[in-house]
């Protein structure tokens, strides 16, 4: 089944690129497509333990089973709205 | 009212939104740009959204403040792209019938925005720049 991933802010600086493609076997999960993504792209695995994923713009943790043609995103902390600082 | 925008925000339309004849107060609040953040003089603020993702969750909190508080309306406004200092990021206006239930209300969606909304800040500063959250930054 086909993947769509979607990279943002220092992933996406990181990798130099927004966007990707992956094949993977039926019955996926989140945690296997991150495990390939690491494989591929070796800037990552420093990222992983801070990295949340969401599902077709829902928030998904590993174990989350993926469908073809989902679309996952790699979340890097977010920091929205300004003032106090958010690490 | 849930937007991103990537000019400057125009209070009037959020409060065009959440006034009502029944509401007795609006709470606004607005995060701003500082020229300071951990020892570093900070230059301008640069925003990052992931737009779909960020404003199904920017309606999520309306939700939940609708359901935990007595609000009558609420409207969140996110700026992407550079933000320069003194300008704002980020707008929330919350009407209700009397002022307690907008002002916990509206603080508890800005609190609740930096935590959950995909939006990322990358912050430019004498000397550097740094994705602020990650530990991706780097000085040159």
């Amino acid at each position: 089944m086909d993947i769509r991933v979607r990279f943002f802010a220092s992933i996406r600086q990181k990798l130099r690129r927004d966007e990707g493609a992956c094949s993977l076997p039926a019955g996926a999960t989140v945690g296997d497509l991150l495990e390939h993504l690491c494989r591929e792209f070796p800037a990552l695995v420093d990222m992983r333990r801070s990295v949340s994923t969401a599902v077709n713009r829902e928030y998904a943790d590993a174990h989350h089973v993926l469908a073809d043609g989902d679309e996952v995103a790699l979340i890097p902390p977010v920091s929205g709205g300004s003032g106090d600082s958010h690490v | 009212m849930f937007e991103i925008v990537s000019q400057a925000i125009d209070l009037a339309p959020l409060l065009a939104a959440v006034s009502d004849p029944t509401a007795g107060a609006i709470v606004t609040f607005l995060g701003t740009t500082r020229n300071h953040n951990d020892g570093r003089r900070v230059t301008r603020l640069e925003y990052e959204a992931y737009p779909e993702m960020a404003i199904s969750e920017m309606r999520k909190i309306g939700e939940t403040a609708r359901s935990r508080w007595p609000i009558h309306a609420i409207a969140i406004v996110h700026r992407i792209g550079v933000v320069p200092v003194g300008e704002a990021s980020v707008a929330i206006a919350v009407s209700s019938a009397h002022r307690a239930a907008a002002f916990e209300a509206c603080h508890f969606a800005i609190d609740r925005l930096k935590e959950v909304v995909p939006i990322w800040k990358k912050e430019h500063f004498d000397g550097g720049e740094i994705w602020i959250g990650s530990q991706t930054g780097q000085r040159f």
